[in-house]
């Protein structure tokens, strides 16, 4: 059954038709076209699908997508201003803290979450905070590294 | 996938109607327990009722009694002060709930209905003596915790009846609690066996009152009786945290699966209680005990 709806995606409201059960991460993909969210364990293990809704954090493999209507959601894409990076992004290449790049995408929303709430973060609450990301390639050093060089540098 | 009606209710009234008599419909709030069934083969309802804008249902209310809105998230739980300084143990347990994502849209009614043994939150509830409101078209009844859950993934409540809060009683002076969870790792870990404890103390420093709960050891959460008598009476030290590991190894009824075996399990109930009931003490006697109560082991980590 096609519902019609709205969804407000990094401040653009995009016009869609959804079933009852379209999860937010097919709905942004298939949909939407934005394919920077990745769905990688489709089953709320891997933070691979993390936005922010209404500038939390959720696993949008596990959020009904018409749940989100009336709700603002942040994607990867968003988290840059048109073609410069932000400064948590910037990081993540000086630092090194993108190898197979799947996981990244989790990790950035999971990370400027962090530091929107907390500018100053310990080691340890970076890694709690990125503690719903998974990254095969285990780069988490130097993910951690990252999200650190990017609160020291707006401290 | 597919065939599935959406709807999203404002109202409890309205959520209500949409519901009818339960046979092919379902609520959701955050959708962290529904979808991911669905995808393990339980196939979604015909209409799915997103409950998540009902703003009536988000109340936290600390008087003398905890009155927790259906809709509360863990998030939220886990950071009321209110929470954290009397009713500690359901902090204890919020705070290890899935990853920040989980509990950002995870909720304490949602918990409390799936039903799940290994659920966080239950065991705290069962030993804070809280009570669940159900509410349908006949209008509200009180469920006690304890009679609300009757297997895995199952509950005493009719399916045209929907979770609307969970009321935790004021607690004694001089009363303690804690949830302590054995984990593999800390984010998306489900609990290998958890623990929950209450402990009231006398001016003497005695327990006077306590409730032990055990986590993922049994069909449902339940209480342990042994480890229960072996403390209350006592000064809550060394020989009787002892004998209370001992007592709820001994009440355990715990299955093998791929996260332990069943003689594992066992034996942890009675290092987690023992841990469970500690810290509880610890509390009651108005000594500081870090939130959760359940070590974080890592790089740097100072516990």
């Amino acid at each position: 059954m096609k519902h019609a709806a709205t969804l407000t995606v990094n401040g653009m409201a995009y016009p869609v038709e959804l079933d009852g059960d379209t999860t937010l991460v097919r709905a942004i993909r298939d949909d939407i076209g934005l394919t920077g969210t990745k769905e990688g364990c489709d089953d709320c293990e891997c933070g691979a699908c993390m936005v922010m809704i209404d500038g939390r954090p959720v696993n949008s493999c596990t959020y009904l997508a018409l749940q989100a209507v009336g709700s603002e959601v942040t994607t990867v894409e968003g988290l840059a201003d048109g073609e410069t990076l932000s400064s948590l992004q910037s990081a993540f290449l000086d630092q090194g803290g993108v190898q197979c790049g799947f996981c990244t995408p989790g990790m950035l929303v999971s990370a400027h979450a962090l530091l929107r709430e907390n500018a100053d973060p310990t080691d340890e609450e970076v890694r709690l905070a990125l503690g719903g990301n998974l990254c095969r390639c285990t780069g988490y050093a130097k993910i951690a590294s990252a999200v650190m060089q990017a609160a020291k540098a707006s401290v | 996938m597919g065939d599935v009606a959406f709807h999203t209710a404002t109202t409890v009234d309205e959520a209500l109607e949409l519901l009818g008599d339960g046979s092919d419909a379902r609520v959701v709030a955050g959708g962290s327990d529904l979808i991911v069934q669905a995808r393990h083969g339980k196939s979604l309802p015909g209409t799915v009722i997103a409950i998540h804008r009902i703003d009536a249902l988000r109340s936290l209310t600390a008087g003398d009694d905890l009155v927790v809105g259906a809709l509360t998230s863990h998030a939220t739980l886990c950071a009321d002060p209110a929470v954290r300084s009397t009713w500690t143990a359901i902090a204890d347990a919020s705070a290890l709930v899935g990853s920040h994502a989980t509990r950002n849209v995870g909720t304490l009614g949602g918990n409390v209905m799936n039903a799940s043994p290994a659920m966080e939150t239950g065991g705290p509830l069962i030993v804070l003596g809280a009570s669940v409101t159900l509410r349908s078209a006949a209008g509200d009844r009180e469920v006690a915790i304890e009679e609300l859950w009757t297997g895995p993934g199952k509950t005493s409540a009719k399916p045209g009846e929907i979770c609307v809060a969970i009321t935790v009683p004021a607690q004694p002076a001089h009363t303690g609690s804690a949830y302590v969870r054995l984990e593999y790792r800390r984010a998306m870990e489900i609990a290998i066996v958890g623990a929950s404890a209450c402990v009231t103390l006398d001016d003497d420093g005695n327990v006077t009152a306590a409730k032990v709960a055990l986590t993922a050891l049994a069909p449902t959460i339940i209480r342990s009786a042994a480890a229960e008598a072996a403390i209350i009476g006592t000064d809550g030290h060394d020989d009787a945290l002892d004998a209370v590991a001992a007592g709820a190894s001994a009440d355990a009824k715990p299955i093998s699966d791929l996260r332990a075996n069943e003689d594992y399990r066992r034996a942890m109930a009675g290092v987690i209680a023992k841990r469970a009931v500690a810290v509880a003490a610890q509390r009651a006697r108005g000594e500081e005990f870090p939130i959760p109560a359940t070590p974080v082991f890592m790089k740097g980590s100072g516990r």
